[in-house]
């Protein structure tokens, strides 16, 4: 690695030993500021490694968990969707044939979730079934909202964002979170800590100083100032002059980063080429604790069964070339990937051969030091809740075991309450 | 007592309030443009910009083909079953490759398209038709690679544009009768015994209450109802009556045999509505700040009350709230941040520079998060604050040094535009009687007019020491370095 890598130690001094400067220090001042940090290990978490990373997948349009995850045991799951079901592993037909994960019962993945099988048979996936909320908001919006917030209501910030606003005392983080994508997701919304987002590296960085090196120093010094006199701080100037700041800082790193040509190939999907981005990040020793990718698509609402099998091979294929990736790396065991989506879908399929907005789906955790196998009770699919499966576990559970047992951080204060621990990360 | 939605007094509308007025209800203009409007004053200029149907239309329109995603032929299907039958594999695969080549000439179409209306944009005479078609885009969001058929994309860009200053009703009515929104929103799917309540929610949610707003789960449940049996057969609406629920319907606690059209009425029958769309038409016009201030809170109700009052006629609000004293309110000016196509569109627009190619304002408008006929959701674009992160800032800066220069921006292949850019027409009216222009002057006024309002001390202090360190004397390409660093200040972002 060229950089120095950043321990979770440095990285919740870096914030927090910020406070006292400018908030909008510049990353050249605040790297020597680094040199006047104290005793290196006093606000270090006892117990949590230094520098773990979380990886948050999302799939829009809300994943039809019954097909991702199919009870085939369960012979209601066929009579509810004659037309769209996948088949029991041996059974007949043409349908496709489920993976098989627990006989016992009578569970398995959609065939096209190869890579999701390879990492559930080496012990490096846990499926964590029936994930939902109370009274389930079935608009898409909100209910991304719901889960961006981790609040019922899908009001204020997000738990990402205030993770970071919680664990930095005050300052944000430079390059703390990382959205990969043209939006940057509401969850890593703090009241402090602000997402870095880009789609394309390549063009992470002003083209106007090529013209002649005279353009440079003005150009540094208008989107490095940070801040102008008598600008508000609650303006539409000042958040401007902020992001312009963050884009600056960010850019040079970023750019020398992703500059390396990966050590595994990922397959031409939109998803993998983020999650090789994070990969170079990641590898690079960049100082970011949480990345997030997405893919879309999901809203399956006619004849799904084809788009359903593409979209599952897409996200499976990139997430299994990603792990790949931190394993030639060596970083594996520093990354932990958890793949949501807003809602599932309704048990009975629709007039149209697909599947109406619904409610509680699975929840993939993925990497070597996550708790493997299944998660909780598949969820009734004749005890319903107006043709909805009733959710098992509450998502915010699954956030409070990734936030306490993984990022070592205080999970009750974060999400606003007590939720039991899903236990998704195993424990030593 | 201030009164935020009293007309502004003729006096105060200078030639700041006239930019203003411009940038807002259109894409901005040169300072020769501006001057004009002040000359007609606020009334004047009202009257060529809200009331536009008495300027030209633009001739130029898209030469676009209606029959390339047609349903085959019967005698098509006939030639299909045929070959089958016969197994003859050459035809079925000839026949196969024409309608693979037909969906491929629409997705060139949908391409076409996009260029089309950016051009639209830089060119009509009409900029507010324009804003407002781009509003409603964004409303009524619907997106191409869901429906697959750019001919019902160009009908539906139709009949926002047509009903955009006119009546929120007929677009109301018009949209749930739309081959693009009923298949965006699976209506066609939409049948007496397996009702699909995408179309219904969407339309209470985003179209017309606001989410939550005065209608409940149930509400949604019996309205789909309502909606069912409309549909399309090839480009036109059709209601099927075989699939029409003809039970009676709950809706909002009335009891009957709702059909679509009632339900409609019984949307549009709640305060809520005008509430919503007035609120969503200041956040596009007036201020988009997430926090509303009193008097604007103030003015989203009188507006609302214009709305209902017209009977969702949306002339006459339009023009109440652009002569109102709170649009033209310190706290309202540049305070709207620039959408990619207001920034592209009025980048040239106002600077004079040349429109360039097409097809890489169109890229660009996609990096920076706005493609036109591919809104991201149902919910169209956030807009405001949501524009602008890290990464849209950068392709916000470079477009510019693209327009102003020629310089193309993607990757690293420079390559130097045919079309050059003449920027006299921004420093022109400072030279003194020998023609000499006084650098300091120059840069002030470039800066206010492309910045739109007062420019820090900061700001014109690090242009005049560009400008110094190349020898102080203002040539040509030194006002385009200019104008580019201009665009790149983050204050650029706002109009």
């Amino acid at each position: 690695m060229h950089h120095a890598a950043y321990t979770r130690r440095l990285f919740l001094q870096r914030g927090c030993a910020l406070a006292s400067l400018a908030a909008t220090v510049p990353y050249f001042v605040e790297r020597s500021a680094l040199g006047m940090l104290g005793d290196p290990a006093l606000s270090s978490n006892p117990g949590v490694p230094e520098d773990r990373v979380l990886v948050v997948v999302q799939l829009g349009g809300g994943n039809d968990g019954l097909n991702t995850v199919i009870p085939y045991g369960d012979p209601e799951y066929f009579r509810a969707r004659p037309q769209i079901a996948v088949r029991a592993p041996g059974a007949t037909g043409t349908a496709p044939i489920a993976l098989e994960l627990d006989p016992s019962v009578g569970l398995g993945l959609h065939p096209s979730l190869v890579g999701f099988k390879d990492l559930y048979d080496a012990g490096m996936l846990s499926v964590v079934q029936g994930v939902g909320y109370p009274n389930p908001n079935r608009s898409h919006f909100m209910s991304m909202d719901v889960w961006q917030t981790g609040r019922a209501d899908a009001k204020g910030n997000g738990w990402i964002g205030r993770y970071f606003d919680n664990v930095c005392n005050g300052t944000p983080i430079p390059e703390g979170a990382i959205a990969v994508g043209r939006n940057a997701p509401l969850a890593m919304q703090g009241d402090i800590q602000k997402p870095i987002s880009f789609e394309n590296p390549a063009l992470f960085r002003w083209l106007g100083e090529d013209l002649h090196g005279a353009l440079k120093d003005p150009y540094d010094a208008i989107n490095r100032a940070g801040a102008l006199a008598g600008t508000g701080e609650d303006t539409q100037k000042a958040f401007l002059m902020r992001t312009a700041l963050d884009a600056q800082v960010a850019s040079a790193r970023i750019l020398a980063a992703v500059a390396k040509q990966p050590l595994v190939r990922y397959p031409d999907h939109a998803l993998a080429r983020q999650l090789r981005t994070v990969g170079a990040m990641i590898r690079d020793g960049m100082p970011t604790r949480v990345y997030y990718a997405s893919m879309g698509g999901f809203d399956t609402h006619g004849g799904q069964v084809g788009s359903h099998t593409n979209l599952l091979r897409q996200l499976s294929e990139s997430i299994k070339a990603f792990q790949d990736d931190l394993k030639a790396q060596g970083n594996e065991s520093r990354v932990v990937t958890m793949v949501f989506s807003e809602f599932g879908r309704r048990v009975k399929q629709n007039g149209s051969n697909g599947t109406d907005h619904g409610t509680a789906a699975p929840v993939f955790v993925i990497g070597p030091r996550v708790k493997p196998g299944i998660i909780g009770r598949h969820p009734s699919l004749t005890d319903l809740d107006q043709g909805d499966l009733k959710f098992g576990v509450d998502f915010r559970s699954v956030y409070a075991s990734l936030l306490g047992d993984w990022m070592g951080a205080p999970a009750e204060v974060i999400l606003r309450g007590n939720f039991a621990n899903a236990g998704v990360i195993a424990r030593p | 007592m201030d009164a935020p939605f009293q007309p502004l007094l003729k006096k105060d509308f200078d030639f700041a309030a006239a930019q203003h007025l411009l940038a807002r209800a259109g894409f901005g203009g040169t300072p020769a443009q501006v001057r004009g409007l002040v000359e007609r004053g606020l009334d004047g200029s009202l009257e060529i910009i809200v009331d536009f149907r008495g300027e030209a239309e633009l001739a130029a329109e898209a030469n676009l083909r209606s029959d390339l995603l047609r349903a085959d032929t019967p005698e098509e299907r006939e030639a299909v079953r045929l070959a089958r039958a016969a197994g003859d594999e050459e035809t079925i695969a000839r026949l196969q490759a024409l309608r693979q080549q037909r969906e491929r000439d629409d997705r060139a179409q949908i391409a076409e398209m996009q260029k089309w209306w950016l051009r639209r944009m830089i060119e009509t005479p009409r900029p507010l038709e324009e804003k407002l078609t781009l509003f409603w885009h964004s409303h009524f969001a619907t997106g191409y690679r869901t429906i697959e058929n750019s001919w019902h994309m160009a009908m539906q860009n139709a009949l926002l544009r047509r009903e955009c200053a006119g009546s929120f009703e007929r677009l109301a009515r018009g949209i749930i009768s739309d081959p693009a929104m009923l298949k965006y929103l699976d209506n066609d799917e939409n049948r007496r015994r397996s009702p699909n309540e995408n179309l219904a929610r969407e339309l209470l949610e985003l179209f017309t209450l606001g989410e939550g707003n005065g209608y409940g789960e149930n509400d949604i449940k019996e309205g789909a109802r309502a909606l069912t049996g409309r549909t399309f057969r090839g480009n036109e609406y059709y209601f099927d009556k075989n699939q029409f629920d003809t039970g009676t319907k709950q809706i909002f606690g009335r009891t009957g045999v709702f059909s679509g059209d009632d339900f409609v009425s019984m949307i549009l029958a709640r305060p809520q509505c005008s509430q919503f769309l007035a609120l969503k038409l200041y956040r596009y016009f007036v201020n988009d700040a997430p926090k509303l201030s009193r008097d604007g809170t103030e003015t989203v109700l009188r507006l609302a009350t214009e709305i209902r009052e017209n009977n969702y006629q949306l002339r006459p609000a339009l023009r109440a709230l652009f002569r109102s004293r709170h649009f033209y309110a310190p706290e309202n000016r540049l305070a709207v941040v620039k959408s990619p196509a207001q920034l592209m569109v009025q980048t040239i627009r106002s600077l004079g520079t040349p429109p360039r190619e097409m097809k890489s304002l169109v890229d660009a408008g996609d990096l920076m998060g706005q493609q036109l006929f591919q809104p991201p959701s149902v919910k169209g674009w956030d807009g405001g604050r949501a524009w602008i992160n890290t990464a849209t800032l950068f392709v916000r800066q470079n477009i510019v040094v693209y327009l102003v220069t020629g310089r193309r921006p993607q990757g690293f292949d420079w390559s130097e535009s045919e079309m050059s850019y003449d920027s006299s027409h921004l420093v022109e009216h400072l030279r003194d009687a020998t023609g000499a222009l006084d650098p300091r002057e120059a840069v002030r006024s470039l800066a206010s007019f492309a910045l739109g309002g007062t420019v820090a001390p900061e700001r014109t202090a690090q242009l005049d020491s560009f400008l110094e360190s190349l020898g102080g004397t203002v040539t040509d390409d030194r006002v385009k370095a200019i104008l580019c660093l201009l665009g790149a200040m983050p204050e650029y972002q706002l109009c």
